[in-house]
């Protein structure tokens, strides 16, 4: 009879305890399946697991609520004073450890295949800075840097007048997005020119960490043109949540027309740094730049954020002597977290930052600098060793 | 009080009043109060950064703080619960009851006691005082990962040396502990009659003198780095960044089962008493603890999977982490087991028991999740992994505490506290806690990273589902501290034996339990009900 009863709210407990189960996952999200073999082996993976953990959890926690229900004092619940089991014991030791064998064997495949890193058809070095990702292909030659897009960084400031919910992928957009081929083998080499980051997109089934001093290998191969967003997933710093990374998938035909246009637009701007630039030209580019480079520190409106990040507006850098602005800008400061942007930056861009800087809130001092000055000054910062002050980020 | 009265066992003589009493204590009573009410106070001021925390994750956008005071919050919410609530917790319920729970007159090492408690203060206050720096608290999380941490200011050698400090005062209370163990148990009290709170912590003691160490050695390296130019973890210096992280989770595992050993000690004495039946497997649990204290010190990589490790390593830290599920479940069957054919009530701190028993299985399934490699490189650093280890920590660590504090307040304070207050908090806490954490599984699967001030807007409901419970959850505490106020103020008067169903030499001495107990040593027998946990 008893036994009989404890069967009986036994499944009652099962059937009850499996829809509040069932209902929990209808409720909420998953992960993404994904667009390569990897990710969807992972989330093949993940199912697997999460149903196993799911019928453990719901037959243990069946059985306890039916002790619950029936081995109640208030309902004459005497106690049994049996104290252990050996064959119970055994059981429940032995069992788990198969359902841990089941669970390891595809584990261990999945993570074999994706550990191979062999036969890349493309290879795109990725380098994480404080807060911004810069990518290399390296048979293509192309480089480039991809930071948080210009809407989201408007929207997201304290006491902001844009609401997040009107921009349109708010955090998840750049300024230039990583085109990458589908159906193509690529290899990813990770590294990072100051703290650690780490570079995740959900539908490319895998994060890696990109690390100062190391360079860190994974692969994908993307089966469906696409944008697929992701983030920096390592705590680096104060803008950790401000440096997505978005990749939009094309065919391999339209890849090859992309390489086309970025090395035109590369060539065309080969000898920028040697012409003469107007005022107008440089404020224009300064404004960019700043606003992808500088105000994440120094803020929009160059109030910075004391005491880390200093003021521009009015600062005895800006509005002091234009070769330590300029000295500053290329080298950095070390001890602190001003990087020197001499090997990051392009002339124009240095240039345009620095005239920018110097006529930009309030700061009216009228000077212009050319991005040929620069240009002299990072030939011999290569010819000359300046660059014994030591590697930026010290 | 006359110098006759104050008699052979009566221990009154010249004792200090007021503050002297509390600076100047060696009992174990006493020091198990004040780490007790560190801990609350400490566990109040972690909570207060958690709300901040919530409060600016209510809504996309940065509306309250800006992102590097969040980081700091983040990174002080941590350190501060792990070190200054959770463990302080445990050290209190220790030299509260382990000295009763073997029949010994008090800690073995009273002078160390009272300065492994008093050092806590300082250590923290040194801690907080950071956020008051010119150069901020640290916001590295609590990790302290270099290179980022090595960007903090000068603050930061304050944070390494009031690590530096808990880590001193953890290691004599662990010392301590064992002494009192091994060496003052009542005669009959052998090994395996020692109630299973006393053995998880004495397990626990051993983590704790084997791991403390590393981490002040690593805190140490880290100083050296930030202060007098070495290297040890800088690649520009030939220095690797990613050996901090090996020694900071060789640390850092072992560390997290010195969170959960004694809950699991708690609950193994709490759900015998409500049951009214022997603790089931009594054997079984002791091996179980001892099993995964062993694995806790070859698992530690499995917390840093996608910093590119061999495929070997990988390999090995995945299958070690996944048999710790072994020994894990032999406690969980264990306690369903001693429930079976029991004949239970449901007092508050059964209610918390059995919360733990389902909440801290969740949490460990999740667990078992995160241990499969390729899913981590999907899980790792996302809220998947912040809800996994809040269900252990606050709905396993802090739900046994709770647990323990009503288990034994009528003990502590000759009062029985209110239950039906107690009921309350038990229903607001396990619901409001649920629904803060469950949903940020749903943030993690969708691709929510963790320590990130501000958020693409699809993960707006979940986050202000969340914050929502957090705030509730926050506001169920203060209720318990209330409870706790007025169960110390009065009360019904509690009996000795105070629940029907508790065995053990601390229910034989009077409610509330005076200064001294056991200065005669209690012969223990199996007449005392120990005779279900001596093996057959």
């Amino acid at each position: 009879m008893k036994r009989t009863n404890e069967m009986i709210v036994g499944l009652a407990m099962v059937a009850v305890i499996s829809v509040i189960t069932w209902a929990l996952f209808a409720v909420g999200d998953n992960m993404t399946p994904g667009v390569t073999p990897f990710s969807k082996d992972v989330y093949q993976l993940h199912m697997i697991i999460l149903g196993i953990v799911t019928v453990i959890g719901v037959l243990v926690f069946a059985a306890m609520f039916t002790s619950i229900y029936l081995h109640r004092k208030s309902r004459g619940a005497k106690a049994a004073q049996f104290t252990h089991s050996t064959k119970a014991e055994v059981t429940w030791t032995v069992i788990p450890i198969l359902i841990l064998v089941v669970m390891a064997v595809p584990a261990t495949q999945v993570l074999i295949d994706m550990e191979d890193t062999s036969g890349a058809e493309l290879n795109v070095k990725v380098t994480g800075y404080q807060w911004l990702w810069e990518y290399e292909y390296i048979e293509d030659e192309i480089q480039f840097y991809s930071a948080l897009d210009r809407d989201s960084n408007y929207a997201r400031q304290i006491g902001a007048t844009r609401d997040p919910r009107e921009v349109e992928n708010y955090l998840l957009e750049v300024d230039k997005r990583v085109v990458l081929p589908t159906d193509t083998r690529i290899r990813f080499l990770l590294t990072s020119n100051d703290v650690i980051h780490s570079w995740w997109v959900p539908d490319l089934g895998w994060k890696r960490d990109a690390i100062p001093g190391m360079v860190n290998e994974a692969w994908t191969l993307i089966e469906e043109p696409g944008i697929y967003r992701g983030q920096c997933t390592e705590l680096c710093g104060k803008d950790h949540g401000f440096m997505p990374v978005v990749i939009e998938a094309v065919t391999p035909e339209e890849y090859r027309a992309w390489v086309d246009s970025q090395k035109a637009e590369m060539a065309a701007n080969d000898n920028a740094a040697e012409r003469t630039w107007t005022r107008d030209e440089l404020m224009t580019l300064g404004a960019d730049v700043y606003a992808a480079q500088c105000a994440s520190c120094h803020q929009g409106d160059g109030s910075g954020l004391e005491p880390a990040f200093p003021a521009l507006a009015g600062s005895a850098v800006t509005v002091g002597a234009i070769e330590d602005h300029i000295d500053l800008i290329m080298n950095g400061r070390p001890g602190t977290a001003m990087a020197g942007f001499g090997q990051r930056l392009a002339a124009e861009d240095i240039a345009a930052a620095l005239t920018y800087t110097r006529n930009a809130f309030g700061n009216e001092t009228g000077d212009m600098v050319q991005p040929m000055r620069i240009l002299k000054l990072k030939n011999g910062v290569v010819e000359g060793g300046v660059a014994d002050t030591g590697p930026a980020g010290l | 009080m006359t110098t006759q009265t104050a008699h052979a066992d009566d221990h009154h003589h010249e004792a200090p009043k007021g503050l002297a009493r509390w600076l100047f204590t060696t009992n174990h009573k006493e020091i198990g109060s004040l780490y007790l009410i560190f801990s609350l106070a400490m566990f109040l001021v972690g909570g207060a950064m958690a709300m901040i925390i919530r409060a600016e994750l209510f809504s996309p956008g940065l509306q309250l703080v800006n992102p590097e005071f969040f980081n700091q919050m983040t990174t002080m919410h941590a350190l501060v619960m792990i070190f200054g609530a959770v463990m302080p917790a445990f050290v209190g319920l220790a030299n509260w009851m382990v000295p009763m729970m073997i029949g010994a007159p008090d800690m073995a090492l009273p002078r160390m006691n009272n300065w492994s408690f008093w050092i806590l203060p300082f250590a923290f206050l040194m801690l907080l005082s950071t956020l008051f720096m010119p150069s901020g608290a640290p916001a590295s999380g609590w990790t302290l990962y270099p290179p980022l941490s090595l960007q903090g200011g000068n603050s930061f050698a304050f944070v390494i040396f009031a690590i530096h400090l808990m880590g001193i005062s953890s290691i004599m209370g662990a010392i301590n502990i064992i002494a009192t163990i091994l060496n003052m148990r009542a005669p009959g009290m052998t090994l395996l009659r020692m109630p299973l709170f006393v053995w998880t912590w004495l397990i626990t003691a051993f983590l704790l003198i084997a791991v403390m160490p590393v981490l002040a050695g690593a805190v140490t390296m880290l100083l050296t780095d930030r202060f007098f130019d070495t290297s040890f973890f800088n690649a520009a210096g030939g220095g690797d960044p990613v050996m901090y992280q090996h020694i900071f989770w060789f640390f850092g595992h072992p560390e997290v089962y010195i969170m959960i050993l004694p809950a699991f000690g708690i609950i193994s004495e709490i759900i015998p008493t409500f049951s009214r039946k022997p603790l089931f497997g009594y054997t079984a649990m002791v091996y179980a603890t001892a099993s995964i204290a062993f694995l806790s010190f070859i698992v530690w990589a499995h917390h840093m999977f996608t910093v590119g490790m061999p495929l070997g390593a990988s390999l090995f830290f995945m299958y070690a982490t996944m048999i710790i599920a072994v020994p894990t479940g032999i406690k969980v069957f264990n306690w369903v087991s001693t429930m079976w054919r029991g004949s239970m009530t449901f007092e508050t701190p059964m209610l918390f028991a059995i919360a733990f028993v389902i909440l801290f299985t969740i949490g460990g399934l999740s667990g078992v999740m995160l241990a499969i490699v390729p899913a981590d490189f999907q899980y790792h650093d996302t809220y998947f992994v912040v809800a996994h280890f809040h269900y252990v920590l606050v709905t396993g660590a802090v739900f046994a505490i709770m647990a323990a504090a009503y288990y034994w307040l009528p003990k502590w304070t000759g009062h029985m506290y209110d239950e039906r207050l107690g009921k309350i908090h038990f229903w607001w806490s396990t619901i409001s806690v649920n629904v803060l954490f469950f949903p940020q599984h749903y943030l993690g699967l969708a691709g929510m990273p963790r320590r990130i001030p501000d958020y693409a807007v699809q993960f707006a409901e979940f986050n202000m589902i969340s914050s929502i419970g957090g705030f509730a959850f926050g506001l169920a505490q203060l209720l318990f501290v209330y409870i706790v106020i007025k169960c110390v103020r009065g009360g019904e008067k509690a009996t000795a034996q105070v629940w029907e169903g508790a065995r053990g030499l601390e229910w034989t001495v009077p409610s509330p339990a005076p200064l001294h107990t056991f200065d005669t040593p209690p012969l223990v027998d199996d007449s005392l009900e120990h005779k279900d946990r001596l093996p057959s």
